[in-house]
Order: C-alpha cells, then structure tokens, then sequence
C-alpha cells in the first residue's frame, strides 16, 4: 500500500500558536515552517525553546496542560488540527510517526521487541496476515540495521545496547512507512560512534522512503550534519531559517549566531563563547523581541516589538531588526582560542598506579596509570561503559573496589571518601554529571554550597555565609540565589552552584565527572569557559572526564583516551587530536560531529 | 559607571526567581487548596474539641448516674429526657456526659501509639535503605514477619499475656505499626539513596547520621505524611477496637470503644448510647483520611510540578 505521491510540501505549519491551558500565556507562537518529501528540517533551540512543543504538535498532540489554540497543521493538505479523536488515531503512527528522546523509557519493558514491532503494524492494520506482517517486520530490521533472525526478536529492551534500542525506536517510526516523522533528539544520551552510525541510517531511510522529516535537537553540530535546512528557535518563535549552509557561515540573527559559536571545535581554532543569561520562560517573556535582554545588538527599537520575518535571501529568514549589522560584522569573527602552554611543572600532583576497579564481578578498569600535574587539566575521553567514570570516582573517594595506588602528592590515599582524613577530602573535590541529581532539593542553594565548609572549616555562621557569596560569585551566580531552592534554577545555573560547592573549600584537585553532558550546547560552552578561567586563576589540577572529544582542545593540557577499560593513548591534546596514533581515537575523531564537517 | 545602552548583555548572572517557601510548606499549601482537607480538617478539629475541651461542659462526671426529675433513680436506657440529654446506658448514667469524656483516651492513645510507629518506621526504613547491605536485608526481613500477623491479633496477645494495660495497648499498636510505616520509608529513601547529591555528601565525608537525617528524611517527607495519616486512621479503629473488647480503658472509665461495647444490648431501646460513641469514631477516621488524601494529592501535583504551581 503507497500512498499517492504529493507534489508540493508534506508538512506545511502556518502560525502556529500553543498555549498553557490555565494561563492562557503562548509556549510557542507565530511558528511556521514547511518540509517536502525526502526533506530533514532540523529544528534547534536551547531546553524550553519550545522545539519538543512544535515536534509533538505534528501529530495533533499536546503535553498536559498545553493546548492548541491557533494556526493551521497540514499534513498533505489536510489541517490535523480539525480531525476527529479517532482520525488523528490512524493519523499518528501511520502517516505522522515519532521517535522519542530516551529510547529506553519509551520501549515496553515487559515486551519482546518482536511483539512491540508487531503491536504497531497491527495497530493500524499493515499487512493483512501475521505471516505478512512478519515479512514487514523483518524487512524493518534489516532497514535500521538490526539483525532480522528470530533470536534477536526475541530479546527484551533491557538487553539491548541504547544505540539498539534507539533502531528498535526507529523501526517502530518508519513501521507503516508514514509520510511524516518526527525525531526528538533521538540520539541524545548516545556514544558519538553510537550516535553517527544512527543519523546515517535516519538520513537514509528518510531519502529512500522520501519521508519529511522534522529534526529536533539543542546541537546545531548533529543538526548540520544531517538536515538540509534548519530552522533556529527561541523562546517558542522561530527567529532564523534558511538552509544549512547559509545558516552556518551567514547566520543573520544574533541568537543563531552565538549558537553557533558555542559549539566545540576539535581543530580549536575558536575560543567556546557561551550566551549568557537565561531564556525566558512562557509568561515571563519580555516585550519586543524576547532576545533583547541578552542581546548585544539591541537597540531601543528592539524593546517595542517583536520583530517581524525578513526575507534576506531565497528560503533564508530572519526575526530581527539588526539583521543587516549582525551579517556586516565579518563572517564569525570568532575569538581565538586562549593558547593552553604545556606545563613543565613536572610535579605529580596525583597519580594513579595500575589500578584496576571492577563492579560486583565485572572488571571495568584494567590497570590504569597516569598523573595530573599540578594546575593542570587532563582531559579523560571515552565512550560510556569505557571505564572513565569508574576511575574517576576511585580517586574521588566514591568507589572503592579498586586494586592499586592512588597518590595525593606521593602520599598513599586510602579507598572510599570515609577512609580518608578530612584534609585529603577537602582537596579532591568531585561534580557530578547531572546537576539534576547532585543537588538536594529540599536544601537552599546557600546550604548546599555552604556544606563543606561547615565539615572541613569550624567557621562561624557569618563566616560561611561570606565565604558562600563569594563561591557563588566567583561561578557568576548573584548572591540572592543562595537562598532559592535548587528547582527554581535553570540547568546551567544549577549545575554552577554544584562547581560552587566543589571551589568553595579551595581543593588542589578538581574531578569533573561528564559536567556538561546533561546540558545544552550554549550552556555547555559557558560552563565550560567558567570551568577553564577557574582551572587557571585557582591553580587547580583538572581531571576532565567527558565523551566529547570536541570539548577536549578548550579545555585541557593533555587527553587520555579511554576504551574498555584501558588507556589506549595519553599525550598533548595538539598531538592526540592531531595525529591520533591509536585506532580508536581515529575513530572517535571521524565520529564527533562537528560543524567543520558540514557539507557547504 | 555603566554605559546608558538600552540593552546591555548582562553577565551569566539573571536575577533568578522570586524566593519561595520551603518544600514542606509548598506541600501543606498544596493540601490546603484541596477541599477534602478543609473539610477533613474540620471534622478532626471538632472533634478534637469536643474530646478535649467536651469535660468542662459535660453535665455530670463520667461515673455519676443520671438525676432525672421526678425519678429517684436514673433507669438504665432511659430515652433523652430532661435531665440526660442523650438518654442513660447501662447503668443509668448520662450518655452525653460519658460521651463528651470519652474521646479523650482514643485521641491520646491512638496519636501516641502512631507517633511510636513512626518514629520506629522511620528509623528503621531509612537505616534499612540507607545501609546498602546485609542489614539492609535483615531490618526489612524482621518486619517481614512482623507484618504476616494481623495487627489485631499480635496486639491480643500481648495484652492476654501481660493483662489490660494502657502502656502495652500504646506499645504493640505502635510496634505493629512501624512496619509499615518502615516499608513506605524505604521504598522511597532507596530511590533517594541513589542520587547524586547523597554520594556528594559522602564524598565530603558528612556523618551517617547527618546523611540520613539531613539528606534522606527531608526529601521522604510527603510519602510519609501520607502515610502518618493513614496510620493513625488505622490506630484509631485499633485502638477503638482493643477498648470494645475489653483491653483498653477499664470500667467505670468512659470511653467511646468501652461505651459501644457496655451499651449493645439497649441499642433498641436507647440507640444514642451507642451511635453516638459509633459516629464519633467513623467521623475521625474520615476526617484523618481525608486529609491524608489532601496530602497525597497535593504531593503528586508538586512532583509533577510546573504548569499550576
């Protein structure tokens, strides 16, 4: 069963306008867009841009409490937004389908994945037998590049990879072979080998099938390699469009531009520059355009109104009333990279000898050596399950099935954080990958940050207060968050109060465990920036532990790459990333996705 | 002093939210919104007046028969009359008055030995979860087979060994309860126990105790709450139970779970003897529940968080 070719645009949003229900405030306004057949549009925006609002919106479908009040969805020409319950029942997964952010929460884990592939294809009545369907199913397998033999089938979610369980995810979108999809995301949280090998399958399925696909993602560098044209949002408008290309070497707005500029480069040519500030939330928007208030373009005119759509270019538009000043300024005139000088310090801070750690019965490290010098940043890279995390929590106290020494200035430390005395804890200080996790939410940000002083200082109250402003100021945060819960900030913001607590009781070792993972890539970079300054103007000896061989170059002296478990390479970052000896860091080089791999 | 731009880019740091309250007081808030806990609210405030303040306007004291002009002697069941209100029981003592002092030994009792349970529950589950390890296993196991009795029936024992006494009738409901209370703690201090901030504060080297107690127990609080108020529900109609049959409060003292079970046979002829004590004791159940209702949707609505808040 293929349906009738369409000539013209498969999706096509006009004003978009979706509201909080209660409030009547808009989440995402003025959106319009269209996408042929066989088309990617990334759509890219920080967390809150309303870039999920949109995606979920192509099936007629709204989270709790939102609603769709304005503006025309048509899918083929014909408005969703007027179907009947049952119309846009056969409507999603059949012609529009979508592929979720975290596979391994949207897979039924009680559920074969036989039976899941199955569910759907029966759901909208695809193949007219079981035996069809299974012909189907296994052709859907062989399509996203997974195994189409019986025992595979047969498998649960738990025991597939994230990578598998996102191609299960995929093949369950592409089942009916729908005319629409909708990606959210779909490959955050994976390797970056992981990751490229996904968006290969996703871009060749969507031009084979000549489906119009709508690509979601806060990383323009994923983005750019996989969408023709992007369009760039903020605070639920959509302020830039154009094709890629255009978009990356011209972008017109401010906002898409310093986007830009917050994406690592693995050449390193550029300094990271994150935007600072916050977007504003739904109903705390400002008037004229919501970019204003951090907006180093803005002038008073901005202030009045929101900028109406310019058309620059054939399919290239903009929202912003500085677009001509923004395209004078020369093409990304970005800053150079600070010069990181290779320290010849020669002392070694910390070192680690031929540990190995392993969890319950499985072994993850395998004899790992190396040392930090003082005032240095190591970089430690690898995918997940590589054993870098592993190795950095024996050093931070926090795991201690380990064989093998750890030396704080040639001084044995003994395993787990309870072993060792109270100085030694004061100067290795850990941050957590999630700052979702890693801060108590019952506690004010003040006690939180005001915590390890009170266990390693016998300051008095006034004393721990002071010193907290100053921690505080020092991660750029203004002294009145001290006494805001945790839930009342932004992921960045949080995750600054997190670096806060690990500075504030002035360590010699800092082990920063994935910190920007859980991030978005503006944030990212800022954090990042922060992260370096610190590192310099305190002195402190880095480890950096982190997947994204793209952050390395900004941040570090040297780089260990990790994979299961051993060091396979460990020198200069120019040298590593340069000329990579080892195999696998060849590998992971090729993966990252960067922007200097964008096809022009 | 800064340029006069309209705009300027300001540093990272955004003048963040307005200051909000504390999340305990977000919750009772929450619950406060509900109209199930206003009027459960109500219901245990009245009747806690009624049990603690009802003796100072009871028209006779507990143990006193009924004077009802023009009889020499209250007759026992006598219908509501001029001088008893609520008609006599058993005795021929004044129903209204055994009433009024009557609620004041369930209250107590129940509150007191639901207090023991939680404070027993509480420790014992978040030890339990915090632990990671065999006695992990042994805590819970121990509950275990505390919970495979019926309350009721452990607390039978008890008191058919030693004998009616009120501190042993406070003891095993609280004791019975814990478990309880204890499974409820764990099961959400373990999901606690595995977020990041507890390892950041054991990296620092904090003391167990201020883990569990500084960490764990403030971010458990709305489950428990919850949970409190489903078992003093529990403890009232246990309590009021034990004292029907005999093991609570010994005659001639009033109380309400004494007072249906002395009253029963005259049920026809004067109901208000026992219909009063009755509906006390189903209203406060009611009353604690549906407040405990108020808490727990109140705490489900914070967890989802954002849209209304």
């Amino acid at each position: 069963m293929s349906a009738p070719a369409w000539d013209g645009f498969v999706v096509e949003v006009e004003d978009l306008r979706i509201e909080v229900e209660s409030q009547g405030v808009d989440i995402v306004d003025e959106v319009s867009f269209q996408i042929e057949a066989g088309e990617v549009l990334g759509l890219v925006g920080e967390s809150g841009s309303g870039k999920t609002t949109v995606g979920l919106a192509l099936m007629g479908h709204c989270r709790r409490g939102a609603r769709i009040t304005g503006g025309k969805i048509r899918i083929e020409g014909r408005n969703i937004l007027e179907l009947s319950t049952a119309e846009l029942r056969a409507l999603r997964g059949r012609t529009v389908s979508y592929v979720p952010q975290d596979p391994g929460s949207a897979l039924n884990p009680a559920l074969r994945i036989e039976k899941q592939l199955d569910e759907v294809l029966a759901a909208h009545r695809y193949g007219n037998s079981g035996e069809e369907r299974r012909v189907r199913l296994l052709e859907m397998m062989d399509e996203v590049l997974l195994p189409p033999e019986g025992r595979f089938l047969k498998r649960y979610p738990h025991q597939l990879s994230g990578g598998q369980q996102q191609r299960v995810g995929l093949a369950m979108a592409f089942a009916c072979r729908p005319r629409v999809i909708v990606l959210d995301e779909p490959t955050t949280g994976l390797d970056v080998t992981t990751q490229a090998h996904v968006l290969d399958t996703v871009r060749n399925l969507c031009e084979i099938h000549r489906v119009a696909a709508l690509y979601v993602s806060h990383d323009l560098a994923v983005v750019a390699s996989l969408a023709r044209r992007v369009a760039v949002m903020y605070a639920g408008r959509i302020v830039e469009a154009g094709p890629r290309s255009v978009l990356f070497q011209s972008s017109a707005h401010p906002y898409a531009r310093r986007l830009i500029e917050a994406i690592p480069v693995i050449s390193g040519r550029h300094a990271l520059a994150g935007i600072p500030g916050n977007a504003p939330r739904p109903g705390r928007r400002p008037s004229g355009c919501f970019f204003a208030p951090r907006c180093t373009y803005a002038r008073e005119e901005c202030t009045r109104e929101f900028p109406p759509v310019v058309r620059i270019a054939d399919l290239h538009e903009v929202r912003c009333y500085r677009h001509a000043d923004v395209l004078a300024e020369a093409a990304h005139g970005r800053p150079a990279a600070e010069e990181l000088t290779a320290l010849r310090a020669d002392d070694r801070l910390l070192a680690v000898d031929h540990v190995s750690a392993r969890y319950g019965e499985r072994q993850v490290v395998h004899d790992v050596s190396l040392a930090i010098e003082s005032q240095e940043c190591l970089a430690l890279v690898g995918e997940s399950g590589s054993g870098k995390t592993t190795l950095a929590r024996c050093i931070g106290g926090l795991h201690r099935a380990y064989t093998g020494e750890v030396r704080l200035r040639g001084e044995l430390l003994p395993a787990g954080a309870r072993a060792r005395d109270r100085e030694t804890r004061r100067q290795i200080q850990y941050i957590f990958q999630s700052p979702y996790s890693s801060l108590n939410p019952r506690k004010t940000v003040g006690q939180i940050v005001g915590q390890p002083l009170r266990l390693f200082f016998d300051f008095g109250r006034r004393e721990i207060d002071a010193r907290v402003a100053v921690a505080l100021e020092r991660v750029q945060l203004v002294a009145s968050v001290a006494d805001r819960y945790p839930d009342q900030l932004s992921g960045g913001e949080r995750q600054r109060v997190a670096i806060a607590r690990a500075l504030v009781s002035e360590p010699t070792v800092l082990i920063c465990d994935e910190v920007t993972s859980a991030l978005d890539v503006s944030v990212q970079a800022a954090i990042v920036e922060l992260l370096g300054g610190l590192q310099r103007e305190m002195g402190l000896a880095m480890l950096f532990v982190t997947h994204n061989l793209a952050l390395v170059r900004s941040i570090a002296h040297r780089v260990a790459v990790m994979s299961e478990g051993r060091i396979v390479e460990l020198g200069p970052v120019d040298r590593v990333l340069g000329q990579p000896q080892d195999e696998y860091t060849q590998r992971l080089l090729a993966d990252t996705p960067t922007l200097e791999a964008v096809p022009v | 002093m800064s340029e006069s731009t309209i705009a300027v880019a300001p540093a990272a740091a955004a003048e963040p939210e307005p200051r909000r309250h504390r999340p305990l007081v977000l919750l009772l808030q929450g619950a406060w919104r509900q109209g199930r806990t206003k009027i459960g609210l109500a219901i245990v405030i009245l009747l806690v007046g009624l049990a603690v303040i009802g003796p100072l306007f009871a028209p006779y004291a507990p143990d006193k028969t009924a004077n009802i002009p023009g009889q020499a002697f209250a007759p026992p069941y006598a219908p509501p009359t001029a001088g008893a209100r609520l008609g006599t029981d058993t005795l021929g003592r004044d129903v209204l008055s055994r009433f009024l002092w009557g609620g004041r030994s369930v209250l107590a009792l129940s509150a007191l030995a639901t207090g023991i349970g939680l404070v027993l529950g509480v420790a014992v589950g978040l030890l339990a979860a915090h632990s990671r390890s065999i006695l992990d296993d042994v805590l819970m196991r121990g509950m275990d087979v505390l919970l495979a009795f019926p309350q009721i029936v452990l607390a039978l024992v008890a008191v058919a060994t030693v004998g009616p006494k009120l501190w042993l009738l406070v003891m095993v409901v609280g004791i019975t309860t814990a478990p309880r209370i204890a499974r409820v703690t764990r099961g959400a201090a373990i999901q606690v126990v595995e977020r990041d901030f507890v390892h950041a504060a054991e990296a620092l080297g904090e003391s167990r105790t201020k883990i569990i107690f500084g960490e764990l127990l403030p971010n458990i609080t709305s489950p428990l709450m919850v949970e409190a108020s489903l078992r003093l529900t529990f403890s009232i109609a246990l309590i009021a139970g034990l004292s029907f049959l005999g093991f609570g409060l010994q005659p001639p003292a009033a109380d309400w779970g004494l007072m249906i079970n002395e009253n029963r046979q005259g049920l026809e002829i004067n109901p208000w003897a026992v219909v009063a004590p009755v509906s006390a004791i189903g209203l406060l159940t009611i009353g604690v529940s549906l407040v405990g209702d108020g808490l727990s949707r109140a705490s489900i609505g914070i967890e989802r968080g954002g849209i209304d808040r």
